[in-house]
């Protein structure tokens, strides 16, 4: 059956550009390796947080980008559409924010992450403002609030400060467990008896983010009312249950509009003809199998995804069309790596080039393929870890070339 | 092929993504886990050395693997380390009786009513459950009294130029007949002369219950007889979503059969969903389809995400008019073939399937559909509501009034 589209990854660009076409009534069909970083990332949609120190006002500091950044690829107004389109298809995230100023919110190291859009349930960790914070740990492996407190008092801007609560947790202690007992009514009970009057008049209270999976909206509210404070969520290591809550939310939209995913099945092969993508190939059970679609999504990741491939020998490629690539720095005999790992690396810029409807061209700017979209971490020019930029640079691409395939037949 | 599958671990990043997506260690401290169980502790295994038992409490639905973006696979290194855990320690009675379904059937079979009282009557079960450690209420399926084999001999396939032959394995042979005559008929309905040939176990209950060698004879044996068929360019088709499975990637890729008859049929075998929505692609479907206004809840089967083809039953489900379907989004039942039989593992197994089970409820249907076996009836067994192959949908949308009996 050939479908509309077809879309390569089920990141956050990729679910982005196929919720907004399966919403036009388009047949589309998501193929990935396997899941994407939704699991492991925080879910705020940071657009752009570092560009010659913190960003207060991410709208106005895409100027001070490069122009080949990809955000340069289409008018700042996308990216506001996307912004307030990702709000309002995912009402139940309730989701807060936009391009005018950034939510500085705590990491779990006592850190501070510039972010445009924000969960609600992470919101009230707002650190603009100034005041009083108090970090709740659970005794969860890798979240230590007096660890997280101390290194965020010392950067003045708020006082914090920490509390442990011992409670029966049950045997999971990993966060999607804690997540799941944050569902029961009793574990809840237990907690607020266990944290009243242990939380002064004035603060705010943090949790590592695992207030419930499926409920969470409903259990941050009854915190809140039941602590008579502000509650919020902060961001923890893997698996990352808000992010699970934003993957699990898309999927679900997606298969109620009517789109297909086959998760589980690697891209093995294409076929094109003419300058155009007739058909990619999947690795299925005994036989490879292809599908056919009228215009194609390539938003399989960078580097760490797998989207773009090193080999032991150093040579780079893109993993399922082989295009050109962009930002490659020059081989002979400089390091691909730089010792110092927090550095600007030679490979940091590596990605597809695009045209202005986010085709893949070739490093002269010539168009490779005239139905193949690029999205997310695949494209070149971005340092999304370095800039604070990955779910805002994916959902503004996912949702640009969605609008793009949209509009064009 | 079987280092392949262990090298892969090299790959995993720990990025937990399989651990959040496992069904099992989501209900039950006894399994650690995908990552813990797989990739992690198989650094630690060799040969005759089986650090953790807890591997066993895998079910090997295969959702670790299919979620994993880096190609770890998971479920197969947890499958091939169960069976060297109960070869270092001697595989239970209770997994070599559950794991041979064509034995069971054969004796059964003429017995039918009394051993689907037996079955049934709670002292017994007790005894079995003692005895052989198969829980008290686990769904076990009744017996027809009557072999979907026997009914194929005596029937007359119309001789067409297309033929297939159709793989109906052990559930529908001794289980339900009736799912294997509606089968024959939509095959033949679109025009396929249908063969069936003689055929037994492909050894998947014994794979999963840690007997690979006599798994492997099994799949061999049944391998060799339909061999000739798949060399002669027909299509070998199933309504048996882990059967066909184990033809298609399993008997390679965990049993290790590296075996030119296996690749001949592995290359023609097709789920029956797969098979007839490839027809519809190519316009040599029928479409002569009656309303059928019912509201059916769907449930793709784990091991169908092992085909890699995604929810054919779906587009194909949508053919037939007024027929509304819901795409249920849970990834296990729980039963995982033999596993939720067992008494230690019933009520993981019941725990894993209640946001199923909960699904069919909430939605008021009568019926459910889903491709697979022990699926259905591990549906039927949480819910109450009988759960039917989606080709029984299409069977009666094209008014196929053949004498189908109940199964």
């Amino acid at each position: 059956m050939t479908n509309d589209t077809i879309v390569i990854g089920a990141g956050l660009a990729g679910l982005t550009a196929a919720l907004r076409l399966a919403d036009e009534g388009r047949r589309v069909l998501v193929i990935a390796r396997g899941v994407g970083s939704t699991h492991l990332a925080p879910p705020t949609i940071d657009v752009l947080g570092f560009a010659d120190g913190e960003v207060e006002r991410p709208g106005e500091a895409l100027s001070r980008l490069a122009a080949d950044h990809p955000y340069n690829r289409f008018p700042a107004e996308v990216i506001a559409a996307g912004i307030e389109w990702f709000k309002a298809r995912l009402p139940d995230l309730g989701y807060r924010g936009g391009l005018e100023e950034n939510f500085l919110l705590p990491t779990a190291v006592g850190a501070v992450r510039p972010s445009a859009v924000v969960p609600e349930t992470m919101a009230g960790g707002d650190l603009r403002g100034g005041g009083r914070f108090v970090f709740v740990g659970l005794r969860l492996k890798d979240f230590y609030p007096a660890y997280l407190a101390e290194n965020l008092a010392h950067r003045g801007r708020v006082e914090a400060r920490a509390i442990e609560v011992d409670l029966p947790r049950g045997e999971d202690g990993r966060t999607l467990g804690l997540a799941r007992r944050f569902e029961q009514p009793a574990f809840r009970d237990a907690l607020v008896r266990d944290l009243s009057g242990r939380v002064e008049p004035g603060e705010r209270v943090g949790f590592p983010a695992v207030l419930g999976l499926r409920k969470a909206g409903e259990v941050w509210r009854e915190l809140e009312r039941r602590l008579e404070r502000p509650v919020f969520e902060v961001a923890t290591l893997p698996p990352s249950v808000p992010g699970i809550r934003l993957y699990e939310a898309l999927t679900a939209e997606l298969r109620q509009a009517g789109g297909r995913l086959l998760i589980g099945q690697d891209v093995i092969g294409v076929e094109t003809a003419g300058g155009r993508v007739e058909s990619v190939v999947s690795e299925a059970a005994a036989r490879p199998t292809t599908h056919r679609a009228h215009s194609f999504v390539l938003a399989t990741g960078g580097l760490a995804a797998g989207g773009i491939k090193v080999d032991s020998r150093g040579s780079v490629k893109e993993a399922v069309f082989d295009l050109a690539l962009a930002g490659l720095p020059a081989t002979n005999g400089r390091p691909r790596f730089l010792p110092t790992y927090l550095d600007e690396q030679p490979l940091d810029r590596v990605g597809v080039p695009v045209d202005d409807r986010l085709r893949p061209t070739d490093t002269d700017g010539r168009l490779r393929f005239e139905n193949l979209h690029v999205a997310g971490a695949t494209l070149a020019g971005a340092v999304p870890w370095r800039e604070g930029s990955g779910n805002g640079l994916s959902l503004a691409t996912g949702y640009a070339v969605g609008t793009i395939i949209a509009g064009s037949s | 092929m079987t280092e392949l599958i262990r090298d892969s671990l090299d790959h995993c990043v720990k990025c937990t993504i399989c651990e959040s997506f496992c069904p099992f260690s989501q209900v039950t401290p006894l399994f650690p886990g995908p990552k813990f169980v797989g990739p992690q502790a198989e650094r630690y295994r060799k040969a005759g050395v089986s650090p953790d038992a807890s591997v066993d409490y895998c079910s090997g639905c295969g959702i670790c693997t299919q979620v994993c973006p880096h190609d770890v696979k998971i479920a197969e290194i947890n499958a091939q380390a169960r069976a060297e855990l109960w070869e270092d320690r001697g595989i239970p009675l209770r997994n070599q009786v559950i794991a041979r379904p064509s034995v069971l059937g054969r004796f059964g079979t003429p017995v039918a009513p009394l051993a689907n009282w037996a079955l049934r009557a709670k002292p017994l079960r007790l005894l079995a459950e003692r005895v052989l450690d198969i829980h008290r209420k686990a769904p076990m399926p009744r017996f027809a009294g009557r072999t979907f084999q026997r009914w194929a001999r005596s029937h007359r396939s119309p001789s067409t130029d297309r033929s297939v032959v159709y793989f109906h394995a052990c559930g529908t042979n001794y289980y339900e007949p009736g799912v294997g005559e509606m089968v024959v008929a939509v095959l033949e309905h679109n025009g396929y002369n249908v063969i069936v040939p003689p055929q037994d176990c492909c050894g998947l209950p014994l794979q999963s219950n840690g007997n690979f060698d006599t798994a492997r004879k099994y799949v061999r044996r049944l391998v060799a007889n339909l061999a000739p068929y798949a060399r002669d360019g027909v299509p070998i088709v199933s309504n048996s979503t882990s059967c066909g499975l184990m033809l298609k990637a399993e008997a390679r890729e965990i049993l290790g059969v590296d075996d030119a008859d296996l690749k001949a049929v592995g290359e023609v075998t097709y789920d029956l969903c797969e098979f007839l929505l490839l027809l519809h692609e190519r316009g040599e479907l029928k479409t002569d389809l009656r309303a059928l206004p019912l509201t059916v809840p769907y449930h793709a089967p784990c091991q169908q995400r092992g085909h890699g083809i995604g929810k054919p039953a779906l587009d194909l489900l949508a053919l037939i008019p007024d027929l509304r379907v819901i795409e249920l989004d849970v990834d296990c039942c729980g039963i995982a073939g033999t596993y939720g039989l067992k008494k230690e593992k019933y009520e993981i197994s019941m725990a894993v399937g209640e946001r199923l089970f909960r699904d069919v409820r909430e939605s008021g249907a009568e019926v459910a559909a889903c491709d697979s076996e022990t699926c259905r009836w591990q549906i039927t067994h949480g819910t109450g509501v009988p759960a039917v192959h989606p080709v029984e949908l299409l069977y009666r949308a094209y008014g196929l009034d053949w004498p189908v009996k109940p199964t």
